[in-house]
């Protein structure tokens, strides 16, 4: 269908609507258009094995083992990720096309999305195993969840529609707001989901209005067409335009967790299962960003001049405040959550130059940095114990000397987080900025180093913490306070004097039997637990053991930030080479 | 006599921000949830004026789209509510403080 010409007095073309809209409907037989399955043969793949192991575990009587819903997720993320690799190869060698319609784009850009959300879907796998094991939290609905949301990131790095992108990130997110709650032990974890739903069904309502407003300014949600009419008519509603377009860009905001739209990311990072937390970190970061960079570099195009301050002003933001209240955490997720939103920064860095270079530069940050978290989040999801609770930066002390692995590969991980030479994380930095200064924005980019600085603080402060004291365990005092007083809150009855002295002794000393229920913090009745009342005194940090499959994933984390970072071509090339649609 | 557009597209603006208002003031889980519903419907409303307006069928197939997701966000967000309420009585956001946000 060709865009109307909407220049035309709105008022008089109402009057013909009705007419024109008839007319409009092909009276032969309804032509289907062609659907490219191979362009969207890696959601496919994910879909339709998360289908399978739903069907598959309703089905049979007995439980499977764990094992068996992570093996097909694995062996799923790996087919999704060489169905990408296949797309990739087509892309570089026939050039980009618009497939189904028009509404899906398939160019080297979102191939590299895609491969990137199938290796993460791949490492949550693997971490999501042990921490379903350890939890006993048998089936197959995490791993299931996991694979919608990926086909949900897929879709928004792909769609080259608005209303694709919509219904892309609401695939993507309705799953995540399921698998932040899916910690039963942790009342956290509920009210997590519940502030990310709220917060995540908000955003959507905004994005949609936006697109409406952008349909109603262009006469196209197509991301082609309104790129085709703003370069080529003068709009007669600017103000629909450019509120419409704010619109879209808040709701993404929201998605990606740019400050001042954050404000519900170091809670659900806190409260999320902590696999879920990295999983979200790096996925619906991705997604969000795929999605903002081609609406913005591809259909708002012509509009640059507008909405540049805006990206401006949210890149700061985000680079300073993530930063700064970052320093200021004592619970380590809570401070990865907050370096997430200083990422986001350095990506909005990127994206304002709005060049070819500030797209490839914001891809190449987005796929190490998803490795970087994702295993950043496994050590941490190993050390946190039985009901995922241990991970204040207290607990972390001595690390090296109980747990060497698990504190070198985390020290590795937090070192290309800050930046470090020869990690993928200073060759990520270092695309951005050059995007931005090639583009002219030199205070940006100046201001975005001064805030890595400030970043490597607590980068640096929590490898000190991990290497520095040796094997003595010595619980710093606040967090054991923090954790009574929320006990007193929750459950008057058992959070009696002799339970908080306990847990001021909790996090690696050996606590009496007699007080395992006080670990609990839900207040539940004992049969309300997932266990029917068994509860297991959580191992300490220092005592949980490491599962192979996600010290296998902490182990590629690493490997592919230090090989990348030092072996850069291949990265940097798949990056460079993924061009845009248009 | 024909109400003109433009009516139909200040009705959906109010509509939408007395639903971002309500989501932003009020307090009760299940009424944020409502007016999430109200500012959806408000953009539902906007894609048909604009349809209408523009003669194009596309804004009209949105809708549907729209609707679709809003009723599968019901069913999670009910089911968190549902979660949330068997574990404490009332739902009032503000009972929910202990991340600190």
């Amino acid at each position: 269908m060709t865009p109307a010409p909407v220049t035309m007095p709105a008022a008089a073309r109402a009057a013909t609507a009705t007419t024109a809209m008839i007319a409009s409907v092909p009276s032969g037989p309804l032509v289907l258009p062609h659907v490219d399955y191979g362009a969207l043969m890696p959601e496919l793949i994910l879909i339709g094995a998360a289908m399978l192991i739903l069907t598959a575990s309703a089905m049979t009587v007995r439980r499977a083992p764990q094992i068996v819903w992570t093996a097909v997720t694995v062996v799923a993320s790996a087919a999704a990720g060489v169905a990408s690799f296949v797309l990739w190869q087509r892309v570089t060698t026939h050039g980009p096309y618009a497939g189904l319609s028009g509404s899906l784009a398939v160019d080297g850009f979102s191939a590299v999305f895609l491969l990137l959300v199938s290796a993460a879907t791949l490492l949550f796998a693997l971490v999501a195993n042990g921490w379903l094991e350890r939890e006993g939290d048998k089936g197959p609905e995490m791993q299931a969840l996991a694979m919608l949301s990926g086909s949900g990131a897929m879709l928004m790095a792909s769609a080259n529609d608005l209303i694709v992108l919509f219904l892309g990130l609401e695939i993507m997110s309705i799953a995540l707001y399921v698998m932040a709650a899916m910690n039963h032990r942790r009342e956290e974890s509920g009210e997590a989901a519940m502030k990310y739903f709220l917060l995540g069904a908000f955003s959507s309502a905004l994005l949609v209005y936006g697109i409406a407003l952008t349909y109603g300014a262009t006469g196209s949600t197509n991301l082609g067409r309104i790129a085709a009419f703003l370069s080529t008519e003068v709009v007669v509603s600017n103000g629909v335009l450019l509120a419409g377009m704010m619109l879209i860009l808040v709701g993404l905001g929201f998605k990606v967790a740019a400050v001042p739209f954050h404000g519900w990311a170091p809670d659900v990072y806190d409260g999320s299962p902590s696999p879920v937390s990295g999983y979200m970190a790096a996925v619906a970061k991705a997604g969000g960003f795929a999605a903002l960079v081609r609406v913005l570099l591809s259909s708002f195009s012509v509009l640059r001049l507008d909405w540049q301050p805006v990206v401006y002003g949210l890149a700061l933001a985000s680079l300073a405040l993530g930063a700064i209240l970052a320093v200021m955490q004592s619970d380590v997720k809570r401070m990865l959550a907050y370096s997430s939103i200083s990422h986001v920064g350095f990506i909005l860095v990127g994206v304002e130059s709005g060049t070819r270079q500030a797209a490839s530069g914001a891809e190449y940050y987005l796929f190490t940095y998803a490795f970087m978290v994702i295993g950043s989040f496994a050590v941490v999801s190993v050390l946190a114990g039985l009901g995922d609770r241990h991970h204040a930066i207290s607990d972390f002390r001595g690390l090296a000397g109980r747990r060497p692995f698990l504190a070198l590969s985390f020290t590795v991980l937090l070192l290309a987080q800050a930046g470090i030479p020869f990690t993928t994380g200073f060759l990520a930095k270092f695309y951005v900025l050059a995007a931005a200064v090639s583009g002219g924005f030199y205070v940006l980019a100046t201001l975005a180093m001064l805030s890595a600085v400030v970043a490597a603080f607590f980068y640096l402060r929590l490898v000190l913490v991990m290497y520095g004291t040796g094997v003595q365990v010595a619980p710093l005092s606040r967090e054991p306070a923090e954790e009574a007083r929320r006990r007193s809150i929750l459950q008057p009855i058992l959070a009696g004097p002799g339970i908080s002295v306990a847990g001021a002794a909790s996090p690696v000393a050996v606590v009496p039997a007699g007080t395992g229920g006080g670990e609990l913090p839900q207040g539940s009745a004992p049969e309300e637990g997932p266990l029917g009342g068994v509860f297991e005194q959580p191992p300490a940090a220092s005592e949980a053991a490491l599962p192979a499959m996600a010290a296998v994933a902490i182990g590629a984390c690493v490997l592919v930030t230090v090989v990348f970072g030092i072996w850069a071509g291949p990265l940097v090339e798949l990056a460079q080479r993924s061009t845009l649609l248009f | 006599m024909s109400v003109p557009g433009a009516w139909y597209l200040i009705l959906a603006a109010v509509l939408f921000s007395i639903g971002a208002a309500g989501m932003l003031l009020r307090r009760n889980m299940l009424v944020m949830f409502m007016c999430v519903e109200l500012m959806l419907n408000a953009a539902n409303l906007t894609f048909v004026t604009y349809s209408r307006m523009l003669g194009d069928v596309a804004g009209q197939v949105a809708v549907f789209f729209v609707l679709i997701v809003a009723a599968a966000e019901v069913v999670v967000g009910l089911g968190i509510i549902v979660a949330l309420f068997r574990r404490r009585s009332g739902a009032t956001a503000d009972d929910f403080h202990i991340l600190k946000g």
